[in-house]
């Protein structure tokens, strides 16, 4: 019998993940181990996790990996890859790490137009603290630390990563896709190959954000957490490429 | 071996180069500049890179990633600017990685000035980030002990896999001095260093072969608590790595404690008081982080009548350590200046003259 499918050899094996119902982070830790193996470079990646329910891949990954710390990783996938830049580097990093405490290194290695991939997980709202309000949060949903909903006048608007990376002159590529449906995914899939091979080919800052659900601190289940995400988020948070050269 | 003059802050740049060291990335602050930009240039010329980061945080952070693959990497900074450091310092203990950093210091606390101070000490040796690791922390007195300290630090760093702090101060990284630089390893001996680390360095494994699995922080309350137990071996064991300068102590009856800059204008007033017939000594820690207590616990307290603790902070800081160590055989007194006024050889010279009447 023809084997068509196959589990990614980027997990570790009798590994249950401890990522909640209804999460999209083991989908796109999916995607990159596969893209990985495509382009068989698994041996030579390393993966700088940021700090928060992404840091739990740490367990159930078989490559080099590390974690910085919170907001940091785009310095330390700085300090890697230009230390040693036959070694494939990413950053895997969430909205409240990438977009709030990170933002910073975010937007300055995005400028310098280090040649890493940065894989931004976008679901609103900060995951293992506990539901508190992002960057990301949409206007009127609500956090923990923003229990009447997100209030423009006193904690401002969605903040737009893709849109506010597109100006500056460096970055590579920049596209925004999400893993709601099986359509999706596969775009997901092709954005994360790219965002790799323009690491290969040195083509300098590639990130790929991936709207993806929170079932657990939006409190819904996983099924009204996709309608949620593609009645509110994606009509905030347009999919598409923003820069493709 | 020849002599050049060399200011002590490039001089320090010079030593890491020599040393090893193929990454720096820094943020300016006074009084520590010459160090990044000394190898923004020099640091090409030796197939290393230098990187400006958009913040002393970032900076560090950028160590961190590039220690992690065994590359000699180093930050520099002042003060305020290495509070800032902290974070990373504390994941580079935690994870284990061996890096090198330096505190050219200022005035404190605050944004302080930008004036020589050493009121840094308790940060350094005791708290340079949460959670209770330490690190070697080597103070220079010289440009040339700043060089050969420097130079050092790597290795120190490298045999543990653990941080290393220089820490100076806004004279010695401005003054020029003569220095005998040591020689500059070859590539291959740079390779060599960097091979050694390859197990677990952050390169890219066969996973077949074992991951590098860097770990700053660990799931497992149990597994964190050993790493915890396994830091604390590490730092018993610097006790044959302590270093420290006895002057004149022998026949004193009175000691003054001092590091660093202090430690050298200290120098001064000893032999200005000797050839006054004060029966005067100097104890000057070159590593502050191990202390060396025995130097100051075994002294003979039927001679010693009082110790003279001189640093460039108020209130004094390095005087808890030598308490430990004297456990109040003998009086002990402060000669301080702070806030980037620099101590004089007649401040220490009228200080102990006012003991011995």
């Amino acid at each position: 019998m023809k084997q068509v499918y196959k589990r990614t050899e980027t997990f570790q094996e009798n590994m249950v993940s401890g990522f909640c119902p209804g999460c999209m982070h083991g989908t796109v830790f999916k995607l990159i181990g596969e893209v990985l193996e495509e382009l068989n470079i698994v041996n030579r990646t390393a993966v700088v996790l940021g700090v928060g329910c992404c840091g739990l891949a740490m367990e159930y990954i078989t490559y080099d990996n590390t974690t910085s710390p919170h907001g940091r990783a785009c310095a330390v996938a700085t300090g890697i890859k230009r230390a040693n830049p036959d070694t494939v580097v990413y950053t895997y990093q969430g909205d409240g790490d990438l977009a709030a405490i990170g933002l910073a290194e975010t937007l300055s290695a995005a400028n310098r137009g280090e040649n890493f991939t940065v894989i931004f997980v976008n679901n609103g709202i900060y995951g293992m603290t506990g539901g508190q309000m992002a960057p990301t949060t949409l206007v009127g949903m609500k956090a923990t630390t923003a229990q009447n909903g997100r209030n423009p006048k006193e904690h401002g608007y969605p903040m737009h990563m893709c849109e506010i990376l597109n100006q500056l002159t460096a970055p590579t590529y920049l596209e925004r896709c999400s893993c709601n449906t099986p359509a999706n995914v596969i775009k997901t899939r092709k954005a994360i190959r790219k965002a790799f091979q323009n690491q290969l080919d040195n083509k300098g800052f590639s990130l790929v954000e991936i709207v993806t659900s929170c079932p657990t601190n939006w409190g819904l289940d996983a099924m009204e957490s996709l309608k949620f995400l593609e009645e509110k988020m994606l009509p905030e948070y347009p999919l598409g490429v923003f820069r493709d050269r | 071996m020849s002599r050049i003059f060399l200011k002590g802050c490039e001089a320090i740049a010079e030593a890491a180069v020599r040393s090893g060291c193929r990454f720096f990335a820094g943020y300016p602050i006074t009084p520590q500049n010459e160090i990044p930009e000394y190898l923004s240039r020099r640091l090409p010329e030796v197939g290393g890179t230098f990187v400006q980061g958009e913040s002393e945080v970032a900076s560090v952070n950028m160590v961190y990633g590039a220690a992690q693959t065994g590359t000699r990497a180093m930050t520099s900074s002042s003060s305020c600017g290495i509070s800032l450091k902290s974070e990373a310092i504390s994941f580079c203990a935690s994870a284990r990685i061996p890096m090198v950093y330096a505190n050219i210091a200022r005035g404190g606390p605050g944004i302080g000035s930008i004036h020589p101070a050493q009121q840094d000490y308790m940060q350094a040796t005791k708290a340079s980030g949460n959670g209770g690791f330490r690190m070697m922390v080597f103070a220079p007195a010289t440009v040339q002990e700043a060089v050969d300290m420097t130079y050092a630090a790597f290795d120190y760093a490298q045999r543990d896999r653990n941080p290393v702090l220089i820490l100076a101060d806004g004279v010695l990284g401005t003054i020029m001095e003569p220095v005998v630089l040591p020689e500059l390893r070859s590539e291959q001996e740079v390779k060599a260093l960097k091979d050694a680390q390859r197990d677990w360095a952050l390169v890219g494994h066969n996973p077949a072969d074992g991951r590098a699995f860097i770990k700053p922080g660990r799931w497992s309350t149990l597994d964190q608590e050993q790493a915890c137990k396994d830091n604390e071996a590490l730092y018993a064991s610097w006790e044959n790595d302590v270093q420290v300068e006895e002057y004149l102590v022998d026949d004193a009856q009175y000691i003054i404690t001092a590091y660093g800059i202090s430690g050298r204008i200290a120098k001064s007033a000893v032999n200005k008081l000797r050839a006054e017939g004060i029966l005067v000594g100097l104890i000057r820690p070159k590593t502050v982080s191990p202390f060396p207590y025995g130097a100051i616990e075994q002294l003979d307290y039927s001679r010693v009548k009082a110790i003279l603790d001189v640093e460039m902070s108020i209130p004094a800081q390095m005087v808890f350590d030598v308490k430990l160590a004297v456990k109040d055989r003998c009086p002990i007194h402060t000669c301080l200046r702070s806030g980037g006024e620099i101590m004089s050889r007649e401040k220490i010279v009228e200080a102990v003259r006012a003991l011995a009447q």
